[in-house]
């Protein structure tokens, strides 16, 4: 029999997670504070809007693109809160998800052998996704004492005459890290001079704590060379309901909606119209979990101050990733130990990259209780690992 | 600072100062100061605990009851409330616009006793001219939270990319 399998797939490692996953199911007692999804429920009145779209007899396919209403209240939403303005016309679709997003964004502007400047730690799927649409990942590696933003310097050395795109994951899963208009601007100031494009993945741009998240799609010259992509999931707290957009020059989405179209047809209608109520009337909603975040943020960075975890303190998504170094193990040592003797599951850092090494992921979509729980394992785990090295 | 200390308590007053001060980012005298300055103020006007009194033995009533008044020259309706609040068996008074004039919540032991309050202290109340009683059969929510046994176990996966 003939290989059934694509030579360009198989080498692809499954994502670092998985093996914690699969430790972790096996456990019917784990506390976990690795989890990458808000512990909110959706709130209710988008959720009721879902239910009357199903009552009334929304369940046909949407356009392509999605309905109408939505890529509207998309751009209105775009423009009130980030500056950015697209035409719903053309300018913007509905995905599922930002990943499939992000997917549609590589495929669309890769040829063989483009290099693609990915900044790590960053979201598991960007390298595989690179690979994928046949460009060559080129990894930056983003350092502590930069608490994590991208440099001009880092970039200008990472950049070869096959550079294509650069990947901006921030705020950034897993470090938390976010970059500030005036940090961005050196970053955009490059991209216009090396004529590179940008795919800026702002799912998490609700989610920052020391002022407006800005978009390098607004800063100027930027926008013509920018995919920004974006979604529900984190925001408003809708991650199972899978829906996400994309925002770009025409030329670029045009592709991407052409992908979309043959392999996907639309996003799931139900979502689309709870998506319509989340942009409409859920303001509050994004405030609200907002200030909860922060507060356990807050109660973490000082937690670890008071237990000797040493932190950069992160100002977006919903999390931290403290420095493990001192104690002497790597991450993958650390998270399986602090699994196996408390029960506490986090993510290594190494799961987002190499460059993870030495770091921990861990959320904060948790209740003020389970974190007051699970930072106790981590307290004593701590003592216990210190003690013995006295 | 105390708006925001105010939505941390309203439904966890026995966090610790340790706590709130952790999450505000400010130091536990600040918050203590903070709380004092409310308490004095009547900002905070005192602790009570949520209470699902359908999962215990007691037996316990509430009713709801509509009351129509006359409002007194000079005193308005508040010398009619405070005749009506000073009684221990209610528990809230409200002054409402629209077809009447006071709400009054009360918890008894039994139907039996808060229709023996009702008829026999609130009714005949001067300045009161009527009084409609609504006994409540079933809590779903009180001051935020839901009461019923409604399955909250999550089924977030424990770690996620």
């Amino acid at each position: 029999m003939r290989n059934p399998l694509s030579s360009k797939v198989t080498p692809i490692k499954p994502s670092g997670i998985r093996k914690f996953f699969d430790i972790v199911s096996e456990m019917d007692d784990a506390i976990s504070l690795g989890v990458g999804e808000p512990d909110f429920d959706t709130p209710w009145h988008i959720r009721e809007e879902g239910i009357y779209s199903l009552e009334r007899g929304k369940t046909f396919y949407t356009s392509n693109s999605g309905l109408k209403e939505l890529k509207e209240e998309v751009c209105a939403y775009l423009s009130r809160r980030f500056n950015l303005e697209y035409d719903f016309r053309n300018e913007v679709f509905i995905t599922v998800g930002g990943s499939e997003a992000i997917d549609l964004a590589l495929r669309s502007m890769l040829d063989e052998g483009d290099e693609v400047l990915l900044p790590q730690p960053s979201y598991v799927s960007y390298e595989p996704c690179i690979t994928l649409a046949d460009g060559v990942p080129v990894i930056i590696e983003l350092q502590e004492k930069d608490e994590f933003k991208l440099t001009k310097e880092q970039l200008l050395e990472a950049i070869t005459p096959k550079t294509k795109i650069l990947i901006m994951p921030f705020p950034n899963n897993p470090t938390g890290a976010i970059m500030t208009r005036e940090e961005l601007k050196d970053i955009a100031e490059v991209c216009v001079e090396k004529d590179l494009y940008v795919i800026s993945d702002e799912i998490y741009s609700e989610l920052t704590y020391s002022g407006n998240h800005v978009s390098i799609a607004s800063l100027p010259g930027m926008r013509e060379r920018t995919i920004v992509i974006n979604g529900f999931s984190k925001s408003y707290a809708m991650t199972g309901w899978r829906l996400g957009y994309a925002c770009g020059p025409e030329v670029i989405i045009e592709q991407m909606l052409k992908i979309h179209q043959f392999a996907i047809m639309c996003a799931p209608t139900t979502s689309q119209y709870a998506a319509v109520e989340a942009l409409k009337n859920g303001d509050a909603d994004v405030e609200k979990m907002r200030i909860a975040y922060n507060q356990r943020r807050n109660y973490l960075m000082k937690e670890f101050k008071d237990m000797g975890l040493d932190c950069f303190e992160p100002f977006g998504a919903f999390y931290v990733f403290p420095s493990i170094k001192k104690f002497g193990m790597t991450s993958d040592e650390f998270a399986t130990r602090l699994l196996k003797q408390e029960k506490l599951a986090v993510v290594p850092g190494t799961a987002f990259g190499d460059c993870g090494e030495g770091f921990l992921r861990i959320s904060y979509a948790y209740s003020m209780d389970d974190l007051k729980k699970a930072l106790q394992c981590l307290r004593h785990f701590i003592e216990t690992i210190t003690e013995k090295d006295a | 600072m105390k708006k925001e200390i105010l939505d941390i308590i309203n439904y966890n007053s026995r966090i610790s100062n340790k706590d709130i001060a952790a999450m505000t980012n400010s130091s536990e005298e600040e918050v203590a100061a903070e709380i004092k300055q409310m308490e004095d103020n009547k900002v905070i006007c005192g602790y009570s605990t949520l209470i699902n009194w359908d999962n215990t033995d007691c037996e316990k009533v509430t009713a709801l009851i509509e009351i129509k008044v006359t409002p007194q020259r000079d005193m308005g309706f508040n010398k009619v409330a405070e005749r009506i609040y000073k009684f221990e068996e209610v528990e809230s008074v409200y002054l409402m616009s629209g077809a009447y004039d006071l709400t009054v919540i009360i918890e008894g032991k039994s139907m039996k006793e808060v229709s023996r309050f009702v008829t026999e202290k609130l009714s005949t109340l001067e300045y009161v001219t009527s009084t409609a009683t609504y006994f409540v059969l079933k809590k779903y929510k009180e001051h935020g939270v839901i009461m019923t046994d409604e399955n909250r176990d999550t089924e977030r996966m424990l770690i996620t990319p």
